[in-house]
């Protein structure tokens, strides 16, 4: 079984490697976690604040966007593609499992993610350290940032790889990947935003409302990001930050769901794909 | 003693209306290389995939060396070779069979001589993306021999080959054979597979028309011989009376006759010599042979 799981693991990871995804995804956050680090540290001296706590405000912000995007793109083509190019017959017609792919598959893209964002966010954290310093709280809100960041990026691997195994075509599988990222990343804020201007303050606003934010990974991510500050400017949504009626640790919960959600069903599926 | 690897009985499926399999029985022996031939949609991939355990039967049984298709053991026992497989681009030959061998558990010391069967040792560590056709299709097969398989399941394995690199191709298969494997393996049509093989089995619209070897498939098709005379200016008329046949123009006619009156008719034509210009015999070729099993309808094939 691990040998089997190593296997598909490794040539998983070679090609992400590869095709230049850990690349290409390493140098787009690091670009980004960079220029918001420089931006905070010209705020920070404004607001006598945390230059680290204050990037990692923007860049959980910013991070809700781009995460599931690369998570995505990386995945969507996993299953559909290898259908069309008749490779994924090949793999079950050996004693491998379905769920041993479905499982490497997914490890493999979330080591290419996680890596990227390991190091991307490292090197924009180490650049600032040195110049601005850092106190413990912006220290432990920047390896939050990273944590839940590779968490999330777990859970759009796990959405992607599902409606790769569902879509069984490269051009189905791609846009359901970018209709998933419009919906669940931009159109739910939108329509919850819209909610709660129309439903004001009440029983809605306090008990239904932070329950809506978290179901969604996207939100429950920036919502445990930013619950957790507490000297960080937050408005908006975000400004539910501040009137929980849960703890924080709580959002994670809600991605862990997510992500066994979205393995199991994308295991569940895969055993019925006919190559 | 034969050793039978794939035994296919009453196998029927259907997608939806369609029926795609209906009936089919099929045997293959260890060491026997076995032809599955038919048109585009004729039912080969449906089988292929039903024997990979990849689509279940409506009807009837598969067994795999004794074992159902899709359970471990069967897995273990067949390697396939799928018609059209894009492996990616941006690996290696070498990796490939790695990952190839390392699903089927096969250790990585065979690799080496896998690749230098399929003659592609000198091309092991270029990307795929840079081979062409003919070492895609070696690289395939040479990753339908990892292991020792007892089934080898090639879907159309020659189909755009040119003919050095098929020829090659079959030595490789026959030389599986030799080793002990049965084959199965689908083609479009008799002129591709040729004498390569030791039986020929002929599907058309999901039912077998006939199972047997190259000589088998001619004895029954029982093709004409056809001999085609050409006359003299004003002759034609008078040949015809004689001999019969079809008229093709002013001079020419074509005469059929069972392959074992041949000589005596030739003999017979010979001596209006005076009147011929020409005579031309044409043998039923692979392809006709062919054309006559896959076309024939359901009640005559069962008759």
């Amino acid at each position: 079984m691990s040998t089997r799981i190593g296997t598909v693991f490794t040539q998983e990871l070679r090609l992400a490697r590869r095709n230049l995804w850990v690349a290409l995804a390493t140098v787009v956050l690091a670009l980004f976690a960079l220029a918001l680090a420089f931006f905070a540290a010209g705020q920070g001296a404004a607001l006598d604040a945390d230059v680290l706590s204050l990037t990692s405000a923007s860049l959980a912000t910013l991070s809700v966007y781009l995460i599931p995007l690369i998570a995505l793109l990386m995945s969507y083509d996993s299953f559909a593609g290898e259908i069309e190019r008749g490779a994924l017959a090949l793999t079950f017609a050996t004693p491998v499992r379905r769920w041993e792919v479905f499982v490497a598959k997914f490890l493999a893209q979330c080591a290419a993610v996680g890596l990227s964002i390991v190091l991307a966010y490292s090197i924009a954290g180490l650049a600032v350290l040195p110049l601005f310093g850092a106190g413990p709280e912006g220290i432990a809100a920047w390896l939050r940032l990273i944590g839940s960041s590779v968490a999330l990026g777990a859970v759009f691997v796990a959405v992607g790889l599902m409606l790769s195994a569902f879509s069984g075509r490269t051009a189905r599988a791609a846009a359901l990947a970018i209709g998933t990222w419009l919906v669940l990343v931009v159109l739910y804020d939108l329509a919850l935003l819209g909610g709660i201007m129309a439903a004001g303050e009440g029983p809605f606003a306090s008990h239904v409302f932070p329950w809506l934010v978290i179901a969604n990974p996207a939100d429950a991510f920036r919502l445990y990001n930013l619950a957790s500050l507490d000297t960080a400017p937050v408005a908006g949504i975000d400004g539910l930050a501040r009137t929980l009626p849960f703890p924080p640790v709580a959002a994670l919960g809600a991605l862990a769901l997510w992500l066994g959600a979205m393995v199991g069903l994308g295991i569940f599926r895969t055993k019925r794909i006919v190559p | 003693m034969t050793d039978t690897i794939l035994d296919i009985r009453d196998l029927s499926l259907s997608f939806g209306r369609l029926r795609a399999l209906d009936g089919v029985s099929l045997q293959v022996q260890a060491g026997e290389t076995l032809a599955l031939l038919g048109h585009n949609g004729a039912g080969k991939s449906t089988l292929f995939k039903a024997v990979l355990g990849f689509l279940a039967p409506e009807a009837g049984s598969i067994a795999i060396a004794g074992h159902a298709p899709g359970t471990d053991a069967a897995r273990i026992a067949i390697n396939y070779l799928p018609e059209v497989v894009a492996f990616p681009r941006s690996l290696t030959g070498r990796e490939v069979l790695t990952y190839f061998s390392g699903l089927r558990s096969a250790p990585k010391t065979g690799i080496a001589d896998l690749l230098e069967r399929v003659g592609l040792s000198d091309a092991a560590d270029r990307a795929v993306g840079t081979y062409s056709k003919g070492m895609r299709q070696r690289l395939g097969l040479a990753q339908a021999l990892i292991g020792a398989p007892r089934l080898l399941l090639l879907d159309e394995p020659t189909s755009g080959l040119d003919p050095v690199s098929r020829h090659e191709f079959y030595a490789v298969i026959a030389e599986a054979a030799a080793r002990g494997s049965a084959v199965l393996l689908s083609s479009h049509g008799l002129e591709e597979i040729q004498t390569r093989t030791d039986r020929v089995a002929i599907l058309a619209r999901g039912a077998l028309r006939a199972v047997g070897t190259l000589e088998d498939l001619a004895r029954q098709a029982a093709l004409p011989t056809t001999i085609r005379v050409t006359a003299r200016p004003g002759e034609a008329d008078q040949l015809q009376t004689e001999f019969g046949g079809r008229r093709i123009n002013g001079c020419r006619l074509e005469i059929d006759c069972a392959a074992d009156a041949k000589l005596a008719l030739l003999a017979r034509i010979g001596t209006r010599s005076n009147v011929l210009q020409d005579i031309d015999v044409a043998v039923p070729g692979l392809d006709d042979i062919y054309r006559h099993h896959s076309n024939q309808p359901d009640e005559e094939a069962s008759a």
